[in-house]
């Protein structure tokens, strides 16, 4: 993708409570015109307020939401060049597919004609050509999931936003949709911003990923860079499986590790500090008893297809080991890590924005 | 072998046989004779009931009743409907609330209620004397079609309240945004999904108000002061006073089959099965 420093969306200084309780604290960033953007969070970090924010259904406290350089606060949602598929896709139980998706150019009061050529083209565009009449209440739930997003896609929105869209989907639907979405996204080339709670999604699918935690942003990055550089535990557990553990960093390039020394790369850390040691169970290395930095012996071996998923104890602490190498519980092994494998995180890991 | 559950069934089925059908068989069956002699065995059967039926006094009564009943039920809609969307919009606990303060008049009897009425509207009730103060010297709404309507009114608020309540109620709030996220105002929200998702709740409202309505005579009766007779008062009338239960059969079932009839229509109007709650057809 061509870089594109233009923003179509720019999130400032948001705040939104519920009460006392603040949903939102204090959010920024900015979405690129054409991206996928995810917004990637457990239930109740606030995703849904923001997207609900973005979409004009709920009104920040301070802070403010500029489209394309100028404020959205004061526009109405029904004015705003923004169309959201909602999560339990929200059709309209009293019309059949084709008013579904041509309600909104009926609001547009666009010609009979117009109206029944976008609509064909859309329908045809999620694969359902022919089901015009049929009643939404008969649908599949991938088929509902399919009229939401021709409903939605069908005003050609600027952004358009998707609340947990795939959630009530099962497993194989979900995959297929994923594929389907990330399509009719590049096809339309209109911005996404994607809300989930299943991280798996978002890695497949989006160009960016923003993870939020307690209403505020734990890290924004592209999928790879998140994987790798977590920024703080919450994200690195967030996405993919971690080891995270309490250690000492001694000195720069130096962490203790269940009284074991670690050379590691990162820096600027204190003397003696108590920080969190990320290690990702794929990057651990098993050796021969003795021969690497801590051993240990082998509580459970789960084959999981791709690889095994091990599970080590060493002096109490339960690490996380994948590997494509068979072992068999009750071994003893040792292992080893590289130094550029591990990560070391600040200990307070809630209150952490990039 | 039949299951327990059919069993079950078998003394409602009793129940609704000599309860409901055994008397409205009567019923039809009364409103084909003509002064029968039961004890003699003398039964005539004829149409005279029914012909009887289509003069002019009583067709006016009929229209009478039908008025009233349609501008009642009007005016319960017109009040209800929006504050069931009203109480929609308030937090449960209040909802809850409000329902029950619209629910208390309920637990009253209801022919206490009317006699209650009579108070406030007579010629020294609040209601005069407080249009006294207003510069209305000696009003006296007790007796009128005014009293008739407002007694129906009154009476049969909550029926129409009720379902018309249930049927907002069960409104997925994301229907509405997704309305308004499509581009659509207030009005238009309201027009396209907010009235047809409430509709089957309107109809039973409306039916359940219209049918109490149309066939009361108590409330005419007392509020009216004989002056407005309706059907029901009729019927009342040739059952009790003048003993002829012939043609009070006859009667009854002209207004039955009215009823049925509108009820009939309301069905058409509420076209196909909506899971929205609060029907009652």
């Amino acid at each position: 993708m061509k870089k594109n420093t233009e923003k179509i969306i720019q999130v400032k200084d948001l705040v939104k409570f519920y009460g006392d309780k603040t949903i939102i604290d204090g959010i920024n960033f900015h979405i690129r015109p054409n991206e996928f953007l995810t917004i990637l969070g457990p239930s109740g970090c606030g995703k849904t307020t923001l997207l609900r924010m973005i979409g004009g259904f709920e009104t920040p406290d301070t802070g403010d939401i500029l489209f394309e350089g100028k404020s959205l606060l004061t526009i109405p949602a029904n004015k705003r060049p923004i169309n959201t598929v909602f999560q339990k896709y929200a059709l309209f139980p009293h019309l059949n597919v084709y008013d579904n998706v041509a309600f909104g150019l009926k609001i547009q009061k666009k010609s009979k004609a117009e109206i029944d050529s976008l609509v064909q083209e859309m329908l045809r565009m999620v694969n359902l050509q022919g089901q015009e009449q049929r009643d939404v209440n008969s649908l599949s739930g991938g088929e509902q999931q399919r009229v939401a997003i021709a409903r939605a896609l069908v005003n050609h929105p600027q952004v358009l936003l998707l609340d947990e869209p795939l959630g009530a989907l099962d497993l194989k639907l979900r995959k297929n949709m994923q594929l389907e979405l990330k399509n009719l996204q590049k096809k339309t080339g209109i911005t996404f911003i994607y809300v989930t709670h299943d991280q798996e999604e978002a890695m497949t699918m989006s160009d960016t990923i923003i993870i939020m935690n307690r209403g505020r942003i734990q890290q924004i990055g592209s999928p790879v860079d998140i994987y790798n550089e977590p920024r703080n535990a919450f994200a690195a557990d967030f996405i993919g499986e971690s080891n995270i553990l309490d250690s000492i960093m001694l000195k720069d390039c130096l962490v203790k590790l269940q009284d074991v020394e670690f050379p590691c790369v990162d820096k600027g850390f204190g003397e003696n500090e108590a920080v969190l040691t990320v290690i990702r169970p794929e990057d651990i290395e098993i050796l021969p008893s003795g021969a690497g930095f801590l051993d240990g012996i082998i509580e459970s071996v789960t084959f999981l297809g791709m690889h095994y998923e091990i599970v080590m104890n060493c002096k109490g602490i339960n690490w996380l080991i994948h590997t494509t190498r068979e072992f068999f519980a009750d071994d003893q092994i040792s292992i080893h890590v590289d130094p550029n494998n591990i990560h070391i995180m600040k200990k307070e890991q809630d209150h952490e924005v990039i | 072998m039949k299951s327990f559950k059919e069993y079950i069934a078998y003394p409602y089925g009793l129940w609704m046989l000599i309860f409901i059908a055994v008397p409205l068989l009567v019923v039809v069956w009364f409103s084909f004779l003509s002064n029968p002699d039961f004890k003699a065995g003398v039964y005539t059967f004829t149409l005279d009931n029914y012909q009887e039926f289509m003069d002019p006094v009583y067709l006016e009564l009929l229209y009478r009743s039908f008025l009233y009943a349609v501008i009642a039920t009007l005016i319960c809609f017109i009040i209800a409907y929006p504050l069931g969307n009203l109480i929609v919009s308030l937090p449960g606990h209040r909802q809850n609330l409000m329902i029950v303060l619209m629910i208390i008049p309920m637990w009253v009897n209801f022919l206490l209620r009317t006699y209650a009425w009579m108070v406030l509207l007579s010629g020294s009730g609040l209601i005069s004397q407080f249009l006294g103060l207003l510069g209305f010297q000696d009003v006296s709404l007790l007796y009128t079609q005014s009293a008739v309507i407002l007694g129906m009114v009154y009476n049969f608020f909550p029926y129409m309240l009720l379902p018309i309540y249930t049927a907002l109620k069960k409104i997925d709030p994301d229907l509405l945004r997704a309305a308004t996220d499509l581009g659509a105002n207030h009005f238009q929200m309201f027009i396209k999904i907010k009235v047809p998702l409430s509709l089957p709740g309107i109809v039973s409202g409306c039916m359940m108000v219209f049918m109490p309505a149309v066939s009361t005579f108590v409330i005419s009766n007392l509020l009216g002061g004989g002056k407005y007779m309706l059907v029901g008062n009729l019927i009342e009338q040739q059952f009790l006073t003048l003993n002829n239960w012939n043609f009070g059969s006859a009667i009854s079932m002209v207004l039955m089959t009215i009823i049925f009839l509108v009820l009939g229509i309301a069905r058409l109007i509420t076209g196909k099965e909506l899971d929205t709650g609060g029907q009652l057809l």
